[in-house]
């Protein structure tokens, strides 16, 4: 790691304009919080959900649910895992015929958004689902796409993206690092 | 022929004697013993012996050969090319074979098998009982007029015990020894020793009580009688003591165990190996320290091995329905030897339990080098390592659970009645 | 933590770490149960046999339930359609189901090490589903997914259990697994019922039905097998319920919220009254509930990451 080279993309204000803005696009998308519920993808997903949560609630004085989904079980590398555990998955409401937005922290291939699809899909039927990420780094290998994100910033195979968030990692920073 | 054995060192316990010498064998007797024989006529081989030991050919007074009736498991010739390569010269065989040796015939086929095809001395063990039923005594004085040197049902006991107290009088008129084989067997319904090993395999077990309760029994039958009696392959702490306190009082008793019974403990058996299934089973780490005990005071007077070959067949199953024994004869006497290195027992005490004691309960003119002795003899190096590999015995049974161990001491070259009938490769 | 071994063949040989692992993981695993559509695609294309030599109704079904919802085939044989009548080796047996590409064989057998076997002559995971009087670890794990659901916690909590316990693989699978929790486990049962040396594996031993269940917080009844009642290690079934059977009377000594287990098939009026299968403490069906949720989990770390 300390060969790596790290730049900064997002700092803690960044990232607060962005899940403000995502906010913002989630309610006039869907003409306020009715019928809404945020699911986030363990487990920097939950975090962001979490946020996008108290903003609805400050704008629109409202709380809306959060799911927390684990996709472990529907992965497709599920067996190339090195130590593959399972945590919980966390959905109290009923996820028919209401719309669901999908948080998540990083998008890239689309792999991860297809198993959190499949999850949801098999707890019922939802209305309509849509997807939120803080970052998109493109790269795509499914025909997935955000709809709302926060930047949208290319990155090559050697490069990693990594969101910290102060709930998780003491502080809130999106970070690029580049292999040496 | 003659055969000039140069520079060994000659371990002879009957005579109670080690020192350097040369042999000189002629015919099938030893010609001399002496520090330095150098002129032997003409044409005699030479054997280098430097730096080995020389000692009687060894005798295992207990084994199943499987013939007749389980040629597939072992026959006398493959059991006896097992014999000769572990260093024994005289093999006694158990009477539990298809028929069973419990008459005139059984014990003539053996001998004369043995005679054509053996590579050692085959003496027959006769049953105790017809068929090893326990219900009838078998035909002992006409197997004793065919050669058999012993009596047993092993393989299971006499369950009668006033039907054995008659054979051991019975035997009496030919000074035949009755070679016990304990276990009681409404307690002894298990495959394996019941101790801890057992509550943590599940595995049925039988109490060592078992073994213990016969021995006790057989030898009071005995005392009653003034009869001799051996009690085989012990297992047990209890029965080397039993055996120990009642040597105090009776002369006549006499005992030996398996190599297995001092190499291994019951924890073998948590791998669900069938090749540690064994009858008496293999016993406590407890039981183990009070059989070295008893070799080495003496309690314990021979050691056999029990060989017990089986097919894959017999084996490669539940633990449950493999069936019982190990193959001993290729690795008996490295595994004693062990005695040894470990300082149990000096090199004379370990081959007089393989010599002279066994020769002594049996009444063999075999066990012992000195002038004018019949050559049988072994040559080892108590010191070589060498590992198990069951995929090379002579022996067709493979039931063994020391393939891959490595051991020190191994068999170079063994004579019967004058002949080299085995010579290490290596040597 | 991964999961480092191909099989599970008991709990002696699992670390603390490895069964937390595995109850954990059966926390996640417990919902899918409880949803409307019940299954995951998990092991999707995962092939599962299990190979029942004994019979068994809920063992099987728990583990072919477990296989089902995380979506993997599953292919039962049993004692009467399998080649054991045809005096075929188990190895041999083995051998022949393995040419088939079976990911998992469950194997349910009435000898010792049956499980073994195949264990070591076999690529695919070999999970024991009870071999003989060894083990039954799925058993152990479920119920001790179930006591720590229930007490909150493992360590250091009394347990009696009553029974059978030279014959029974659920009590030793218990014992191995409860004593690395450092429970405090008492074993109960008629004299003859008790294997010896068992105070070697750190339990207490106790005749006496009453005072084996002074203070304790978890209760587990074993099955008494009534085709053994009579024959020669106890002098009757119904003499073995007047000295055994655990009654509402005797959770009066237990301590509060003391729980009721039984790994059945029960035999009420036996080793347990009515009144207490049925009764507040018992935790019985979620035994049964949470087998398929442990099942699941095993299932789960045996097939999943890179060998």
């Amino acid at each position: 790691m300390d060969r790596m080279e790290a730049t900064v993309l997002l700092d803690e204000k960044a990232i607060e304009r962005s899940i403000s803005r995502i906010t913002h696009h989630i309610l006039e998308k869907n003409n306020g919080s009715g019928n809404l519920s945020l699911i986030g993808i363990r487990t920097r997903g939950v975090y962001l959900a979490k946020r996008i949560q108290e903003q609805i609630k400050a704008i629109e004085k409202k709380e809306i649910p959060v799911g927390i989904l684990d996709i472990t079980m529907y992965r497709d590398d599920v067996f190339k895992l090195k130590t593959p555990e399972v945590k919980k998955t966390e959905i109290s409401f009923d996820v028919n015929n209401i719309t669901i937005v999908l948080v998540d922290d990083v998008m890239h291939t689309g792999r991860t958004t297809r198993a959190a699809i499949d999850a949801i899909m098999d707890l019922g039927r939802p209305k309509r689902i849509q997807l939120a990420v803080l970052v998109d780094r493109g790269s795509r290998e499914m025909p997935i796409h955000p709809d709302y994100r926060g930047i949208f910033h290319p990155a090559t195979a050697d490069q990693e993206i990594f969101v910290k968030l102060r709930e998780v990692d003491g502080l809130d920073e999106v970070i690029l690092t580049q292999s040496a | 022929m003659k055969i000039l054995i140069k520079n060994g060192r000659l371990i002879d316990p009957a005579s109670d004697r080690d020192e350097r010498v040369d042999i000189l064998i002629d015919g099938g007797h030893v010609e001399k013993i002496d520090r330095e024989i150098s002129r032997t006529g003409k044409g005699a081989e030479v054997v280098d012996a430097t730096g080995l030991v020389i000692a009687p050919g060894l005798i295992d007074m207990h084994t199943h050969l499987r013939e007749p009736g389980y040629e597939y498991k072992e026959t006398i010739k493959t059991g006896s090319r097992a014999a000769v390569r572990g260093g024994f010269t005289t093999i006694v065989c158990m009477a539990n074979t298809d028929p069973v040796n419990d008459n005139r015939s059984v014990s003539e086929f053996i001998k004369s098998k043995a005679q054509a095809e053996a590579l050692c001395r085959v003496l027959p063990c006769g049953a105790i009982t017809k068929g090893l039923r326990g219900e009838e005594l078998a035909q002992i004085g006409e197997m004793y007029e065919a050669g058999i040197v012993a009596l047993s049902d092993d393989g299971k006991s006499v369950r009668n015990a006033g039907l054995l107290l008659k054979a051991m009088e019975y035997a009496k008129i030919f000074s035949l020894p009755i070679v016990s084989h304990c276990e009681d067997e409404n307690l002894a319904q298990g495959v394996v020793h019941e101790g801890h090993a057992s509550l943590l395999s599940g595995l049925d077990a039988t109490p060592a009580l078992a073994e213990e309760i016969i021995a006790h029994r057989d030898i009071m039958l005995a005392k009653y009688v003034s009869a001799p009696i051996h009690i085989t392959h012990v297992s047990s702490g209890g029965t080397v003591g039993i055996v120990r306190d009642e040597k105090t009082r009776y002369g006549r008793l006499t005992a030996d165990t398996c190599p297995h019974y001092f190499t291994l403990s019951d924890d073998a058996t948590l791998t669900y190996d069938t090749n540690t299934k064994v009858n008496p089973p293999l016993r406590s780490g407890e039981d183990v320290k009070a059989v070295r005990e008893g070799l080495r005071d003496g309690a314990i007077d021979i050691i056999a091995t029990d060989h017990a070959p089986h097919d894959v067949p017999s084996k490669d199953v539940e633990f449950n329905l493999a069936s019982f024994g190990i193959v001993g004869l290729e690795t008996g006497f490295a595994l004693s030897l062990a005695l040894v290195h470990d300082g149990v027992l000096t090199l004379k005490e370990l081959l007089r339990k393989f010599t002279e004691n066994p020769a002594r309960l049996l009444k063999l003119p075999y066990g012992s080098l000195r002038d004018g002795s019949i050559a049988d003899l072994i040559i080892f190096d108590p010191d070589t390592e060498w590992v198990v590999d069951k995929t090379q015995f002579e022996s067709k049974g493979r039931n063994t659970p020391f393939h891959g161990w490595k051991l020190r001491g191994k068999n170079r070259l063994t004579m019967v009645n004058g002949k080299i009938v085995y010579r290490d490769p290596a040597f | 933590m991964s999961w480092p071994y191909k099989d599970l063949l008991g709990t002696r040989e699992l670390s603390k770490e490895e069964i937390l692992l595995i109850l954990h993981t059966a926390e996640s695993f417990k919902e899918i149960s409880r949803r409307d559509i019940k299954k995951v695609p998990t092991l999707r294309g995962k092939t599962i046999i299990t190979a029942f030599y004994e019979p068994s109704t809920r063992t099987r079904v728990s583990f072919e339930i477990a296989a089902k919802r995380l979506s993997a085939d599953t292919i039962s044989i049993s004692g009467t359609t399998s080649s054991a009548v045809k005096g075929e080796t188990l190895k041999d047996t083995g051998k022949n189901l393995e040419s088939m590409r079976p990911d998992v064989i469950v194997i349910r057998h009435s000898m010792p090490g049956a499980p073994h076997i195949l264990a070591k002559a076999l690529a695919s995971s070999i999970i024991n589903g009870g071999d003989g009087a060894h083990e039954h670890p799925t058993q152990a794990l479920l119920d001790l997914f179930t006591i720590r659901e229930k007490k909150g916690g493992l360590d250091g909590l009394k347990v009696a259990i009553v029974g059978d316990i030279a014959h029974s693989r659920v009590a030793r699978s218990n014992i191995f697994a409860m004593k690395k929790f450092d429970m405090d486990v008492t074993c109960c049962g008629p004299p003859t019922m008790i294997p010896p040396f068992l105070e070697d594996l750190g339990v207490n031993v106790e005749y006496k039905l009453d005072k084996a269940l002074a203070d304790k917080d978890v209760i587990m009844m074993l099955r008494i097998q009534k085709e053994r009642g009579g024959v020669s290690v106890i002098p009757s079934v119904k003499e073995y319920a007047m000295l055994y059977s655990l009654k509402e009377e005797h959770l009066q000594k237990a301590n509060n919220g003391v729980i009721i287990m039984h790994p059945g098939p029960m035999n009420r009026g036996i080793e347990i009254s009515d009144a207490v299968a049925d009764g507040p403490y018992s935790v019985i069906l979620d035994q049964v509930e949470n087998g398929v949720a442990v099942r699941m989990a095993i299932l789960f770390l045996l097939l999943g990451g890179e060998s």
